[in-house]
């Protein structure tokens, strides 16, 4: 099968229209079941009480927040690579749902501080460097909208999404090379996670069930793009079966 | 004149284009005396506003001072390219056969002379009202000395992508605070090391990695930037 034919607009339109579905149901039944594990299977941390299970939202909405920077640095990086324009298109897609999980990451990670740490807020490495993320989303978005030729606005924000990439190390490693008061990951490939399977579990699945999320909302993004752009050609009208 | 720069040796053209940029912001003083005077007038408010208490001014000197200077570099960013960009010369520049790199490395120079090196001079200065004592002056001149290039080098990023946008001004205050931080949290961090008797040699070690970091790839994005306004 030829993948390179979906990488022009015409043909990843209506690609894109039949995916939305399946996406948005896996996330939401994924979420819901991430959700009934975080919050009413998962036993209460023998430290923190009842207060932890923000984790089940907060973790994987942080994971997002840097993954999705990535990614849609990776697309700029081919935008500007190979001139695709749907590569741009994805690109500029994908930065409304990063910053959104970016917002989510600090507002539920408030929420656990509040009663954890007796402030809303600290100005921790971690903290600081996840709001530079956020700020580092609103200004690739508006450049993106401060530029009125697209292909211009295209590449001209692929740039700074490039530049930009150097904060996720930044995010991911500060509360390895500073000690901060944010705790360290309970997660990782190499050691047996520093948490109960169950947490571990219902965790996981909400990460998916937000990646799941992210595919859905992005496709639908991207369809919109590609209508508003197309709007003038004959393109369109071939798409209306 | 530019078509003469093709005859010529690659580094008096390079050269040429520092002195020309150092010329024409000569020509239009006031350009900046202003920059200079926001620095010294922005730093002189928290002083007026905190009350004028020498232990709490001591404890936040070194970040006023450095917030004040990555402020004042900012104001003076859209100047690095606009100019150029507006009249042609800039064109002219990226399709003459100097590498755009080394070309906007001089302009980007150029503007670290005309308003980070000023800065490194009066800040001591502003620092003696802050009641610094001299060792937290010496850091914080060399502290700035070792940033202000990095915050110009970052700035021509910022200047590049936001040539001929509409509020372009405000935007680059959007697009490159974000990215100055690093420098003001290590910036600020070595002179407020030496107040609680910490070394300032790790804060200085990181300006000059980022520096080293910037100088290599700042350049690159900016005249990917450049190419990409002025096609």
């Amino acid at each position: 099968m030829n993948w390179l034919k979906y990488s022009s607009p015409q043909t990843f339109y209506p690609l894109a229209g039949k995916l939305v579905p399946w996406f948005a149901a896996g996330a939401a039944l994924l979420i819901l079941y991430g959700l009934y594990i975080g919050l009413l299977i998962a036993p209460t941390d023998f430290q923190q009480g009842e207060g932890y299970r923000i984790i089940f939202v907060h973790v994987p909405a942080a994971w997002f927040s840097m993954f999705l920077y990535v990614i849609m640095a990776a697309y700029a990086a081919l935008g500007l690579a190979l001139n695709a324009r749907l590569s741009y298109m994805m690109a500029s897609s994908i930065a409304p749902t990063g910053a959104m999980f970016t917002f989510v990451a600090l507002v539920t990670g408030a929420f656990w501080g509040k009663p954890m740490w007796g402030a809303w807020w600290v100005w921790d490495a971690r903290l600081t460097s996840e709001l530079i993320l956020l700020f580092l989303y609103i200004g690739y978005m508006s450049l993106q909208a401060a530029i009125d030729d697209k292909r211009r606005a295209d590449r001209a924000s692929a740039v700074l999404a490039i530049v930009g990439v150097i904060n996720v190390p930044i995010i991911y490693f500060s509360v390895k090379w500073w000690n901060t008061l944010h705790q360290g990951a309970s997660v990782s490939l190499t050691k047996s996670p520093a948490m109960a399977s169950i947490m571990l579990k219902g965790m996981l699945i909400m990460a998916i069930g937000f990646w799941l999320y992210s595919i859905a909302v992005i496709l639908l993004r991207v369809r919109r793009e590609i209508e508003d752009r197309e709007r003038s050609t004959a393109l369109l009208r071939n798409f209306r079966e | 004149m530019i078509t003469e720069y093709n005859k010529i040796g690659a580094f008096s053209v390079l050269l040429r284009v520092f002195k020309r940029d150092i010329r024409i912001a000569w020509r239009r003083r006031s350009d900046i005396a202003n920059v200079f005077f926001f620095f010294i007038i922005a730093t002189s408010l928290f002083p007026l506003g905190l009350g004028a208490d020498p232990r709490l001014l001591h404890a936040i000197a070194p970040s006023v001072l450095w917030v004040c200077a990555l402020l004042s570099c900012m104001l003076s960013l859209p100047r690095m390219f606009a100019n150029d960009y507006a009249d042609g010369t800039l064109e002219q520049l990226i399709m003459s056969n100097q590498p755009t790199l080394l070309i906007v490395l001089m302009k980007t120079l150029a503007h670290w002379v005309l308003s980070g090196l000023p800065l490194v001079l009066v800040a001591p200065l502003i620092g003696l009202q802050f009641n610094l004592s001299v060792i937290e002056l010496q850091v914080l001149a060399l502290s700035l000395l070792l940033g202000t290039p990095t915050l110009s080098l970052i700035g021509s990023i910022g200047g590049a992508l936001t040539l001929g946008v509409r509020s372009g001004g405000v935007l680059i205050a959007l697009l490159i605070l974000p990215l100055y931080i690093p420098v003001l949290v290590f910036g600020a961090g070595a002179v407020n090391a030496v107040f609680v008797g910490m070394g300032a040699s790790g804060g200085l070690a990181l300006l000059g990695a980022m520096l080293a970091l910037s100088l290599v790839f700042a350049p690159l994005a900016a005249s990917m930037a450049l190419k990409i306004a002025i096609e």
